[in-house]
């Protein structure tokens, strides 16, 4: 890794003016402050310093509330912290994720997110990338269409919930509806335990894969037209030119969509708390955000729902940590 | 999954651009967008490779075929929507006797739903826009000279990549391992009620604490994804102004403000937009800062959280107005500004 970034090409460092310009607001007076100033431009590069105003104050701001609130997250699991009063830092111990990995609640969540997070990923991905071939070949009003596509994406979570509700309304519902058309149904949505979850992935499906078919259609212009024309002249299918030509390029763009959606499905607690507008989501579709939110603020016990969300936090580390890797190795960070 | 698909090299050597088109060619990752013209452009490229890409495609049928099913896709986005606006203006015996997809007609067309949603919602909406836009305004400034410091000042890459991972890392922490500390932060460590004691001896609702806090929380959380956004943009600008600048002894604070900032239009827009309408759709900060949906700093998007429980969902009509007035200003956004919207969202 280290080798990758070292190598880059487009590497600017040899200035050949090395901080003379840094005399803007700190005259250059000789003396320690000078010194200690040097070897920081020594080690770090010419700019260190002087930059520092511009990324330190947000970079700061930004890892309090992150990394200090997940470190001290981590802290408060380990501890017995519930109900009112304080947290009592002076026992330490892993009790809380010994209780979570023997409670069935926190595993029927884990199986939950797992279903929701990679049916939701693929569904969306798959959906997203017909959109885009199909916009991708040469339409009229293309715009409109485009436009159109991403509009749910604008809304918030809290409205998408009450659209659906009303689409998966048993009685005047417009899915019933349909379904009364082939002479199926009514079936109750999010009442039955078994298809609950899938309703779910259905309606955010709805709301994010025109996210998908953006990213897509950007790899799809991205790829040169001598790569169709080389295909067509080969006299291979349209649906053979994509499958085997088109569609093995977008790898990129799959993955860096995959993984914000994965992010996307794990924050889906905003949905499914406004389907109920309560703390306890329908029956067959409790994840872990929701099971973290509804232990710490509606159980009070918080010790116990910090433990819920650190779980939470490693299953998306591993989604994300392998992603960073993977842009360091294209040098992109 | 860490290794380069060698098809990307072929990719590559057709291009004639530099890297950093090349590495458009893997689409939208975190900075393969120089000037969002591959994403948000607006008009069909000018002709000439759009023809060239329609030229492929001459069999009529399957063209009839495709609009056909472009058209079946879109009656899908807008189903949810067209119902809820249609029936946001029926009346409750209207909503249960005719379709939920007919337009309301003579006596079952009502305007009462809207009424009382604004009387509901009225005092949400005000109270999101006093948080959203100026968390939105300070996180994409924070943004904008983070990205700054990170790119067009020469330090050494290696310690750039270290933070710069630590902002992207930023960008996709589930919220939910923050929240209980979040909570902890806001009563025991900084308590904006004791501490803005002045503010409310002054008439100001001392709810409104709430709404400093959700600000002050969007700006924290909302600086990596505008760090990102800047970067990608202030990479691929063209130095040579910069290192001339430079080395007629120009200071960094100087260049931000006479080069980089004006230069920084089009991707401030394009950041704004997409954190107001991120901050504005939330819901979790403000379900866990803001005391209930009943407290006179509620957002609006926690006031129609709520809507369902007062009113048992049988007044459908009420939800959906209710819904759609919530979702007006992201709306508004979105038509305006869809392309800038698309590069936001397209990361």
């Amino acid at each position: 890794m280290r080798r990758a970034l070292t190598e880059s090409d487009d590497e600017r460092e040899p200035r050949t003016d090395g901080g003379v310009t840094a005399g803007g607001d700190q005259g250059r007076s000789v003396g320690p402050v000078t010194r200690i100033k040097d070897r920081f431009e020594g080690r770090f590069g010419s700019d260190f310093l002087e930059s520092a105003p511009f990324w330190l104050p947000p970079f700061l701001l930004m890892a309090l509330f992150v990394y200090g609130a997940i470190l001290w997250n981590f802290f408060l699991s380990l501890t017995d912290y519930s109900g009112f009063g304080g947290a009592d830092y002076s026992q330490l111990d892993f009790e809380m994720y010994t209780r979570a990995f023997g409670d069935p609640n926190v595993w029927n969540a884990v199986t939950n997110t797992f279903l929701l997070v990679v049916g939701f990923t693929v569904g969306t991905l798959a959906i997203g990338l017909v959109l885009a071939i199909l916009i991708d070949r040469g339409i009229r009003f293309e715009n409109a269409f485009r436009t159109i596509y991403l509009l749910p994406m604008s809304l918030s979570f809290v409205v998408t919930a009450q659209f659906w509700l009303w689409m998966y309304n048993y009685n005047e519902g417009i899915m019933n509806q349909f379904f009364g058309l082939f002479g199926l149904g009514p079936f109750s949505y999010l009442g039955n335990q078994s298809i609950a979850l899938w309703a779910v992935v259905f309606a955010l499906i709805w709301q994010f894969s025109g996210y998908a078919m953006v990213v897509y259609l950007a790899g799809l212009r991205a790829i040169p037209d001598e790569m169709y024309e080389a295909a067509k002249t080969d006299g291979a299918s349209t649906f053979r030119m994509y499958w085997r030509i088109i569609i093995p390029q977008l790898k990129g763009a799959t993955i860096s969509a995959a993984v914000i959606l994965m992010v996307f499905a794990l924050k889906a607690f905003d949905f499914l708390y406004s389907l109920v507008s309560g703390y306890r989501p329908p029956t067959g579709t409790d994840i872990l955000s929701t099971l973290m939110v509804r232990t710490a603020y509606s159980n009070t016990e918080w010790a116990y729902g910090a433990a819920i969300a650190i779980i939470l936090f490693v299953l998306a580390l591993g989604i994300i940590g392998p992603y960073l890797v993977y842009e360091f190795r294209r040098d992109n960070l | 999954m860490t290794e380069i698909d060698p098809t990307d090299d072929t990719s590559e050597t057709t291009k004639t651009d530099d890297a950093t088109t090349a590495a458009q060619a893997d689409g939208g990752d975190i900075d393969a967008r120089t000037d969002g013209g591959t994403t948000a452009d607006a008009d069909p490229a000018p002709g000439v490779t759009e023809d060239a890409r329609g030229g492929r495609f001459q069999v009529d049928p399957s063209r009839v075929v495709l609009y056909a099913v472009l058209l079946l896709v879109t009656a899908f986005y807008l189903t949810p929507l067209e119902s809820g606006v249609v029936t946001s203006f029926k009346t409750n015996t209207a909503v249960t006797q005719t379709f939920p997809f007919a337009p309301p007609l003579g006596d079952g067309f009502t305007t009462d739903k809207w009424a009382t949603a604004f009387d509901m919602l009225g005092r949400g909406l005000l109270n999101s826009a006093l948080y959203a836009i100026p968390a939105t305004l300070l996180s994409g400034f924070l943004g904008s000279i983070a990205a700054y410091g990170l790119t067009q000042a020469t330090w050494k890459r290696r310690y750039k990549a270290i933070f710069l991972a630590l902002f992207v890392a930023g960008v996709f922490i589930p919220y939910q391992a923050v929240l209980v500390p979040l909570t902890e932060f806001w009563t025991n460590v900084v308590n904006l009620n004791d501490l803005l004691g002045f503010l409310w001896s002054s008439g100001i609702p001392e709810s409104y604490a709430n709404l400093i806090e959700l600000s002050l929380t969007h700006v924290a959380y909302g600086i990596p994804v505008c760090t990102v956004l800047f970067r990608s943009y202030y990479k691929n600008m063209s130095e040579e102004m910069i290192e001339s600048a430079r080395l007629d002894g120009a200071t960094l604070r100087r260049v931000y403000r006479r080069i980089v900032l004006p230069l920084s239009t089009p991707m401030f827009a394009v950041v704004l937009i997409y954190q107001f309408t991120q901050i504005w759709n939330d819901l979790l900060f403000a379900l866990i800062l803001v005391s209930s949906a009943t407290s006179e700093a509620a957002p609006a998007t926690l006031v129609l959280a709520g809507l369902g429980v007062d009113l048992s969902g049988t007044n459908f009509g009420l939800q959906m107005a209710g819904a759609l007035l919530t979702a007006l200003p992201t709306i508004a956004v979105y038509v305006m500004f869809s392309e800038e919207f698309s590069e936001g969202v397209a990361t």
